[in-house]
């Protein structure tokens, strides 16, 4: 049984955890709200620009000599997987969902002898992947997005990738991100950006038809091979800013969690420290008694 | 003019205008073209240059746009833009300072790639540049 006063410590480191965790929940609300209203705004770029390139897509993936982006290598041999984890921990199972996912498909694709390459963003993903995976490192990146998220840090990273690929360094490419669902709920999910999934609405239109109803200026390679490494670039964006969304949403239910239970522990201890003080006005009441009646 | 296309330029960061006009010239990287309602299709890349939106026969707005993409349809035109900017808003100083770091960056740029890369971002800047010296001025 610890002593009135341990208690007493205890029941006050609590209570300033709790003031802690609520002023962290605060913070990442008020950043939720500035992120998802970035992710929002984002949106129509992605959308329109996928509209594009599937109309174009649709009618030249099927020819030869269509850009390598789009069409891969024609093998698939290595791959590389972009990661994209937070720099901050405290945010729940945030971080924990994409390492698990980015495990399990290292695991699936070592097990059919493909050579895998992780390229990570964020602090807090590569130290949790380091002490498996370190040798598969190729790229890491930190502090992406401290001070809002930009156009231009998601550009430095689509640029990188693109090089990475006319190198050879890799065949086909994917990106690990959590994608906003809304405050509560972050869902893992897997795309793939190289090479670029044609969307199924302009494969199964015939491209005849297509080609007829736009005109294209200069012409539709040179577009095509304008336009597919900026989509990639786009998606990179997009995941970034989705992921740094779910971030936050996360964060905040982790510690609208937290302060709930230090709530509850602050109860609890509160009840066992007047159970004990009382215990202890009986024990001396009793020996007073007794004393008095021994006389 | 009862008719009306509508017009909408997006950015990455967010979806800059949308609204009905009369007509939008876009300096497309053929050339500029004007697109009034039912323009045939198309698609085109732009190049740096400066975007007029046209009511009632006169200039309404003018939007500096650093290159992107353009989908025109009978009823729409939309502008992927990288980076847009009002004319109105931009500043002297800040052309100044973009072109000058462009310069040193194509000084500085190593092996093909780099040099490109910094050649396009000086040709925006020039753009941009021009695009202030030619604004009206009120």
């Amino acid at each position: 049984m610890p002593s009135l006063k341990e208690l007493r410590v205890r029941i006050n480191s609590v209570k300033s955890t709790r003031k802690i965790t609520a002023a962290m929940k605060m913070v990442a609300a008020s950043k939720l709200r500035r992120a998802q209203a970035a992710a929002e705004q984002a949106r129509p770029y992605a959308t329109r620009m996928e509209r594009m390139l599937g109309n174009l897509a649709g009618s030249l993936a099927s020819q030869s000599g269509a850009p390598r982006l789009l069409t891969g290598t024609g093998k698939d041999d290595v791959h590389l997987i972009v990661v994209a984890s937070s720099d901050r921990g405290l945010c729940g199972g945030f971080n924990g969902s994409v390492v698990r996912q980015t495990r399990a498909m290292v695991g699936e694709l070592q097990r059919a002898r493909k050579t895998v390459k992780l390229m990570v963003i964020g602090r807090k993903g590569r130290e949790q992947l380091k002490r498996e995976f370190s040798a598969l490192f190729v790229e890491t990146y930190e502090n992406v997005g401290r001070k809002g998220l930009t156009f231009s840090d998601a550009y430095g990273i689509g640029e990188k990738i693109i090089q990475m690929f006319e190198a050879e360094a890799f065949d086909v490419c994917t990106i690990i991100y959590n994608r906003f669902k809304s405050v509560i709920a972050q869902e893992i999910t897997r795309q793939q950006l190289i090479p670029f999934p044609v969307p199924e609405p302009a494969l199964e239109a015939p491209s005849s038809d297509l080609k007829a109803i736009y005109e294209y200026e200069p012409s539709e390679e040179a577009i095509l091979s304008d336009l597919l490494p900026r989509n990639l670039t786009v998606q990179v964006f997009r995941a970034l800013i989705e992921s740094f969304a779910s971030e936050q949403g996360a964060r905040m239910t982790a510690m609208d969690n937290a302060t709930r239970n230090a709530g509850d522990m602050i109860n609890s201890l509160t009840i066992r420290y007047n159970r004990s003080r009382q215990a202890q006005i009986t024990t001396e009441l009793t020996e007073i008694i007794s004393g008095a009646e021994a006389l | 003019m009862a008719e009306k296309v509508e017009f909408e330029l997006v950015s990455p960061e967010r979806l800059l205008v949308s609204e009905p006009v009369e007509m939008v010239v876009v300096p497309g990287s053929e050339g500029d073209f004007g697109a009034l309602p039912h323009h045939a299709p198309m698609l085109t890349s732009v190049r740096p240059g400066v975007i007029d939106v046209y009511e009632n026969g006169k200039v309404k707005n003018r939007i500096f746009v650093a290159g992107g993409f353009a989908e025109v349809t009978e009823e729409r035109v939309t502008v992927l833009a990288e980076e847009a900017i009002p004319v109105a808003e931009i500043e002297a100083e800040a052309v100044a300072d973009r072109i000058r770091i462009a310069g040193e960056k194509v000084e500085e740029a190593d092996g093909d790639r780099a040099r490109n890369e910094a050649q396009r971002l000086l040709r925006i800047a020039q753009a941009l540049k021009a695009a202030y010296d030619e604004r009206p001025v009120l």
